[in-house]
């Protein structure tokens, strides 16, 4: 595979992509200084960064959502002049956006003719486009039917659409920017299927991202960005993940989890046939029960959609428990227990929710109002009517000290930060509250390398302290690093526990599948 | 029985009189709100463009002269929402409030200042107006019972702005879901990350959707003042523009339905104004406050999720752009 790309000529053909000093500011910001950057013609050309690195800018660069400050961009050997995306596609640029855009209430069909609907009226575009649809499908091997609605599409079938729609006009070179950040596992392994495809038949494709595994497995090159700089170009098959990270960081960063095992004292948290039975009458989980011990990890790993969110809420109090017992630090609940959220916590329980954006954080709160939430009552805000300001910014401070949130402000809107400062904002939170058991909720979804390892270790020293916690996450190898035992769900039911020492990849994904290991513990 | 259908026939005529100016309003509101512009302002584009109407018509005698320049009114009107909500990204609902009241008392200050009568247009004489055209063969099917009346009251005898009314329904749908313009303007108030990503610029075709509506809005306005009417009386527009926004929630964003809703609620009215002093048929002690608040009651009901539910174009009343 590597001979094909170097050999054949290539030096011949014209670099599909060329930029040359590109620089962009937003107001004092830097946010692209003096990029450069080739592409060869059906290569896949990787781009990584910590988040907040630059490259989504880069990317709108080239696609024409924003105009470069300084530098040129050549197509194909020709120097351009890419003011708006219908300049980038006229280019032969087509792009993926991280967050789709397609109209969830229309139909592939309309959603692939927007924008190219051929004449004033949509009648004859209709059959042009549907023949196109049909084409690509064929030749990429992306399977799509063109009357379905995209709103009732699964995420996988949704990005085949996007890149249906980035390809139409015959786009030579293909931008995707963080394509498997909503993937699960399965459905990535799909996606690259479509990306080697889409090499062979000639188109050079821009991966982005910040996980280093995917620029390991599927490119060819790969160009690393740091604050907004080019930290330097490697060829794939040349450079290790260790090398990248470190470039990326700036620093040598420890990839693996450096941990120490597990001491388990008591059981302090446990679940007994715990079931939930959601308001439409859908069984969602079934008799799930676990126990964890102080001082460990319970890790719950899973295909994303298995009953791990509701597992989480419904422990959390988020959601009522339908059947069965929890025992929490020796108070039990039961069905008909009345609880909320705010008595779990008061027991003793932490939670750092999945999705931190809806119950994380309030965004457009600021940071220290947001490091309170949950514990507004408490003496930290006063004890009067009036909640002490000055006593609520210093304790913020001094947390976002603790937990190295960066830029270290109190009174900056939560929305402001990166993603990986608002998973410490909330890590910090929950923390201080010095939890007797944890519930933690893909604590690095959408977080940059740096932080990760950061969020990791604060994880295990906590465990280390006594804490029980309780991780989901859909990263397998996060849970593998991090869990004592795992606990597998599949269907809302638990597949069986296996202890993390045991536990590779393969038994994991058979269990992840709904096979009964040996050895693993129901 | 013959009494009754009289009486039916002569409500009916009315509440396409009544609906005219809704239906109108009702497809300039579903043009900006489904580019996803909030259209409060339905209300003072369409006073705007009753006070120019009368005043134009006044001035030269000429209704066509009166209209265009009414669909020029609701058109300046619409770009200040536009320039407020698209190019500044301000709130909708306060530009839409601050344009119905700059409507309100301009046109007075306006009209006290052109004609000196208290803010009111002077009475326009049959030939400076849109007058009711007698269609051919009234007189030849007057004999036939049923179709006759039927053809005489309701079908014939409307003048030319009720017939456009008519047509503009269907147009509005044809535009909306069968051409290219349609397919972006139900995108862009969708998702307008969408549009831009294509190469389509959204700020523009927000603007075309309110120049749309405008154009509408001051036909509408039209008609209330050279039509309907014969002169400009201040506030004539007595929120049929909040009604015909309440048509345009009504009917879900869609144009037939919003087009059945306007009928609806013209309906009620006309309803209403034949019941005043008359005991025919049942129900005639219902208080009219009552019924002339059905249109309002109804959306209420309708947005609590008691009949159906509504489903807003997802991206109204955001701003778009960095």
């Amino acid at each position: 595979m590597p001979g094909k790309r170097t050999g054949g000529g290539g030096d011949a053909a014209p670099l599909a992509l060329r930029l040359e000093g590109i620089s962009k500011s937003f107001g004092l910001v830097r946010a692209n200084r003096n990029i450069d950057l080739d592409v060869k013609p059906g290569s896949i050309h990787g781009i990584i960064g910590e988040n907040g690195a630059g490259k989504s800018t880069l990317m709108n660069i080239i696609y024409g959502m924003h105009r470069a400050d300084e530098g040129r961009i050549h197509v194909a050997g020709q120097p351009v002049d890419v003011r708006s995306s219908a300049d980038a596609i006229a280019c032969g640029i087509g792009m993926v956006h991280q967050h789709f855009m397609l109209v969830p209430t229309f139909s592939v069909l309309e959603n692939v003719m927007l924008g190219t609907e051929g004449g004033m009226f949509l009648r004859e575009g209709r059959q042009a486009a549907r023949r196109r649809i049909m084409e690509l499908s064929e030749r990429f091997s992306l399977a799509v039917d063109p009357d379905a609605i995209v709103g009732d599409l699964n995420v996988g079938q949704r990005q085949r659409v996007e890149i249906i729609k980035a390809l139409k006009g015959g786009a030579n070179v293909l931008i995707l920017d963080e394509p498997t950040g909503v993937l699960t596992p399965q459905e990535a392994e799909q996606l690259f299927d479509i990306i080697r495809v889409l090499r062979e038949r000639g188109v050079s494709v821009l991966l982005i991202t910040h996980k280093l595994a995917e620029i390991m497995a599927i490119t060819d090159t790969v160009s690393i960005m740091r604050q907004g700089k080019m930290a330097g170009h490697r060829e794939t098959a040349q450079t290790s993940p260790e090398e990248l990270a470190e470039l990326m960081v700036g620093r040598k960063v420890l990839l693996e989890v450096d941990r120490t095992p597990a001491n388990p004292g008591n059981v302090r948290f446990s679940a007994s046939g715990l079931g939930y039975t959601n308001p439409a009458g859908i069984v969602e989980l079934a008799d799930i029960s676990f126990e964890v011990r102080s001082g460990e990890i319970l890790g719950v790993a899973g295909v994303s959609g298995n009953g791990q969110t509701q597992l989480m809420e419904v422990l959390a109090g988020m959601r009522p428990l339908t059947a069965g017992t929890i025992s929490i630090l020796g108070t039990e609940i039961r069905a008909d227990t009345a609880t909320s959220p705010r008595r779990i916590r008061i027991l003793g329980v932490g939670h750092i929710p999945e999705d931190r954006h809806h119950h994380g954080l309030v965004l457009n709160f600021e940071a220290r109002e947001n490091m309170i939430l949950g514990f507004h009552d408490s003496a930290l805000t006063g004890t009067g009517f009036l909640m002490d300001q000055s006593a609520m910014s210093s304790n913020c401070r001094e947390r976002m000290a603790g937990f190295d949130v960066r830029p270290g402000n109190p009174r900056l809107n939560a929305r402001s930060f990166s993603g990986g400062n608002q998973q410490k904002m909330v890590i910090a939170r929950e923390f201080s509250a010095n939890p007797g058991v944890l519930l933690v909720g893909q604590p690095t979804r959408g977080v940059d390398v740096g932080a990760i390892e950061f969020i990791h270790k604060r994880l295990l020293a906590l465990r280390d302290a006594g804490c029980a916690i309780l991780l989901v996450s859909v990263e397998l190898d996060e849970i593998m690093s991090l869990a004592d035992r795992i606990m597998v769900l599949c269907a809302g039911r638990n597949v069986g526990i296996i202890d993390a020492a045991a536990a590779d990849r393969r038994t994991l994904g058979l269990m992840m599948a709904g096979q009964r290991q040996e050895g693993a513990v129901a | 029985m013959s009494d009754f259908f009289f009486q039916l026939l002569l409500i009916l005529d009315s509440t396409l009189r009544i609906a005219t100016p809704l239906m109108l309003c009702a497809m300039a509101g579903i043009f900006s709100e489904r580019s996803g512009i909030v259209d409060i302002s339905l209300e003072g584009k369409m006073l705007s463009g009753a006070f120019v109407a009368a005043t134009v018509a006044a001035l030269t005698g000429s209704a066509w002269a009166g209209l265009f320049c009414a669909m020029g009114a609701g058109v300046f009107m619409s770009l200040i929402h536009g320039f407020a909500c698209i190019t500044h990204r301000g709130d909708h609902v306060v530009s839409g409030v601050a344009i119905n009241i700059l409507a309100s008392g301009l046109t007075v200050v306006l009209g006290i200042a052109l004609f000196r009568r208290g803010g009111q247009t002077p009475h326009l004489p049959k030939e400076d107006r849109f007058t009711p055209i007698e269609w051919i063969g009234v007189s030849v099917l007057d004999p036939v019972p049923v179709v006759g009346a039927v053809y005489r009251q309701l079908i014939s005898g409307h003048n030319p702005l009720v017939y456009g009314a008519l047509i503009a329904v269907p147009v509005c749908a044809f535009i909306i879901y069968h051409t290219r313009f349609g397919l972006r303007l139900r995108a862009v108030g969708e998702v307008p990350e969408a549009v831009d990503s294509a190469g389509v610029s959204v700020a523009w075709l927000r603007y075309r959707a309110l120049i749309a509506g405008g154009l509408l809005c001051g036909i509408a306005g039209a008609y209330l003042s050279i039509a309907q009417g014969a002169h400009f009386v201040r506030e004539m527009s007595a929120g049929k523009g909040y009604i015909a926004l309440a048509a345009v929630i009504f009917g879900n964003w869609r144009p037939i339905p919003a087009f059945l809703a306007c009928l609806l609620f013209g309906f009620l009215e006309a309803w209403t104004a034949r019941l005043q002093g008359t005991t025919i048929w049942l129900l005639q002690d219902i208080p009219t406050p009552l019924v002339q608040a059905m249109p309002y009651v109804l959306t209420v009901l309708l947005l609590a999720g008691l009949i159906g539910r509504p489903r807003p174009p997802a991206a109204i009343g955001q701003p778009y752009g960095k």
